[in-house]
């Protein structure tokens, strides 16, 4: 096939508008933390397992009880589900003796949405059913919105919205960080009851200064601690553990806005192991560079109608 | 320190008790109904007042089994409550007088403190057939329940027999048992419920009544609700091991000897509302309820629990919790698919590519006969 001097040229101008895309995928649209954003430090050393974050969470929410296992005794959900916002898992190993231990030891970790910066479900969503509020950063969702197609479930990195497969009008659930406690000047069930402060609520940058600061705590001091609530004057003492030297969701796939901190590698505790870049920015980035402008769909399509017009021309010819 | 000068009505009416003793009756009482100690004065007051507030006390159907649970207190002890705190003008295990000597007592008792009064109800109210089933000095039970309560100060159920008719209401209730706020509709009927009931809740609730002149906070069944707030699994001293999956299987055997929970054996804490793990019975110290003592707990105080479940047949969970156990971090869903499934979905995919080729076959077939 001979190729027109004029078709190659076109098609080098096409790659240029292609190449001039990936320099910006890393930079763009990444999120940044809203100065008012949200959130919740869980501190799995202070866990104690008691799991009253569960029930006050069905509380509040009114969610129903979910049985696993043949006895219907417990509300015992293996996990997550579409009637679960929140639930204590506990790791085990060895001899499962000492708690916050890797080796041997065992430890608790709450599992719930993480409210990303940057939140994948959100992007996802094309009936923008699923939102992040403009001042809190609370990814919420309207179910009128929604059409069902579940592309949050697929996109979600932590796994968190699930899906009423049992329900003939389904909705996506997740954990709203209780916004309508929040509209009545409540804070999350969860970390109103938590008796121990493990669960925190408060504006994530306090949140983020808190927990550099029990990083800097000396292991076995005793220091005081924040219940419930960072602006709450509720304090306990404790005995501070040997934390890891990370602060799970600080840059987690582009940050979130629930912060972890544990004595246990955060991978054994099942939190995925995410680079620091937010994958919604790039996938954003990329979309938003074929499209910009419609520049390059038009010269694809350009491209098209010159193709068939010459084929025509061939056939003719 | 006016409110000390009721010290010497007391010494009046209560020769033989010293004022300690007294008023550590009346902080006992206060602390068993949540209130603060300081209520106790308060108590103190109302029950050393010289005209002691009288009760009519009537039996319908019954076993009188609430009355032998309020002879076995002992703060205060039955004759401390009848002689010192309330003037009991009819009961009829109790009275001195019987016959029309005894229902003389009660008329006039009416007549002078109506409106005053409290009256006790021990016992469910036959309806069925004009109430012939219980007669008492030839008149039936249910009109005197009417007529007694209509000019009564305050109306108290006690027994489940009379707080939801208990034992006979139970099918196929040959007397149509009714209890008190059911028969008495309309009329605000608090119900100690129990078989027997707790005679602290029911002390309580009278004192309570003395004391503020109202009667204590109640729920939407007329239970005192500091005594029939919570349900029995709540406070039960046993709910660890139910939180641990411990039960005892049968009577005697190494769970059950354990201590461990009787929930399998048929206990009906998880739906029945009672104090009784909180506060015991009899005053026998530590273990001195059903349960304490290895039996399931009954449901005794539950409409449609006691004498309507069967007594092994284990019940609903009221108020569902997650167990002591948690969930593992990598959870396991499914069990993978099966040699039969599999060979189900592959024979359905074959046929699908298969009935595809020869779709698209006939396809081509057609296009050459065009």
């Amino acid at each position: 096939m001979k190729i027109k001097r004029r078709d190659f040229l076109k098609g080098l101008a096409g790659s240029a508008v292609l190449a001039m895309a990936s320099p910006a995928v890393a930079t763009s649209s990444e999120g940044k933390r809203l100065p008012d954003a949200l959130g919740i430090l869980y501190d799995a050393t202070l866990c104690v397992g008691c799991q009253v974050c569960m029930v006050a969470c069905k509380k509040a929410n009114a969610m129903p009880v979910e049985h696993s296992g043949s006895e219907r005794l417990w509300d015992n959900p293996a996990d997550l589900s579409a009637s679960t916002l929140n639930i204590i898992k506990k790791y085990e190993n060895g001899t499962a003796k000492n708690k916050d231990l890797e080796i041997d030891g065992y430890a608790f970790v709450k599992r719930h949405c993480m409210h990303c910066v940057d939140a994948a479900c959100v992007s996802a969503c094309p009936a923008s059913a699923l939102t992040k509020e403009l001042k809190t950063g609370i990814v919420s969702y309207n179910k009128n919105a929604c059409i069902g197609c579940r592309y949050c479930q697929v996109t979600c990195p932590f796994n968190i919205p699930k899906f009423e497969w049992d329900n003939p009008f389904p909705k996506i659930v997740k954990c709203q960080l209780c916004s309508h406690l929040l509209a009545k000047g409540q804070i999350p069930a969860c970390c109103g009851e938590c008796p121990t402060g493990a669960s925190l609520f408060g504006p994530v940058k306090d949140l983020l200064e808190e927990a550099e600061r029990r990083q800097k705590m000396t292991a076995g001091k005793y220091y005081e601690f924040p219940v419930s609530d960072m602006s709450s004057t509720k304090i306990q003492i404790h005995k501070a553990k040997n934390y890891m030297s990370h602060i799970y969701g600080k840059s987690e796939g582009g940050g979130t806005q629930i912060l972890m901190l544990s004595g246990v590698p955060f991978d054994k505790l099942g939190l995925p192991v995410l680079p620091d870049h937010s994958y919604t920015a790039i996938a954003e980035n990329i979309q938003h560079t074929l499209y910009k402008g419609m520049i390059l769909p038009i010269v694809a399509f350009g491209g098209l109608i010159f193709l068939v017009k010459r084929a025509e021309k061939n056939k003719k010819s | 320190m006016k409110e000390h000068n009721f010290e010497g009505p007391i010494r009046e009416t209560l020769k033989g008790v010293s004022r300690r003793d007294f008023m550590k009756f009346c902080g006992i009482m206060a602390v068993s109904m949540g209130l603060p100690l300081s209520a106790g004065t308060q108590i103190a007051e109302a029950v050393s007042n010289p005209r002691r507030p009288p009760v009519i006390w009537l039996h319908g159907q019954e076993c009188t089994g609430c009355t032998e649970s309020l002879l076995r207190t002992s703060h205060p002890s039955l004759e401390h409550l009848i002689l010192d705190l309330i003037s009991l003008d009819y009961h009829e295990t109790l009275n001195a007088g019987a016959g029309h000597q005894a229902e003389a007592a009660f008329e006039n008792s009416i007549k002078e403190n109506a409106g005053k009064f409290i009256m006790v109800v021990e016992g469910s109210v036959p309806i069925k057939d004009g109430g012939i089933y219980c007669m008492i000095g030839g008149r039936p039970f249910a009109d005197i329940v009417k007529e007694t309560a209509a000019k009564a100060a305050a109306v108290i159920a006690i027994g489940s027999c009379a707080s939801w008719g208990g034992v006979q209401s139970s099918e196929p209730n040959p007397t149509g048992a009714t209890g008190v706020p059911q028969f008495l509709k309309g009329t605000t009927v608090v119900s100690i419920p129990g078989c027997p009931p707790n005679a602290y809740n029911f002390l309580s609730t009278v004192l309570y009544f003395l004391t503020f002149k109202k009667l204590p906070a109640l729920d939407e069944l007329g239970r005192p609700k500091f005594a029939y707030g919570r349900l029995i699994h709540e406070n039960c001293e046993r709910r660890p091991h139910f939180d641990a999956g411990r039960f005892a299987e049968q009577f005697g055997d190494e769970g059950h000897l354990q201590g461990y929970c009787l929930y399998k054996l048929g206990c009906k804490g998880p739906m029945t509302h009672a104090n009784c793990p909180s506060i015991l019975f009899c005053d026998a110290g530590s273990g001195a309820w059903p349960v304490g003592t290895g039996h399931p707990c009954f449901g005794c105080t539950e409409e449609g629990i006691g004498f309507t479940i069967p007594l092994h047949t284990t019940s609903d969970i009221g108020i569902v919790t997650p167990a002591a156990e948690h969930a593992p971090i990598q959870t396991q869903r499914g069990t993978g698919i099966s040699k039969g499934s599999a060979a189900l979905l592959g024979g359905i995919a074959g046929a699908a590519i298969g009935a595809g080729a020869m779709v698209a076959k006939r396809l081509g077939d057609k296009d050459k006969g065009d």
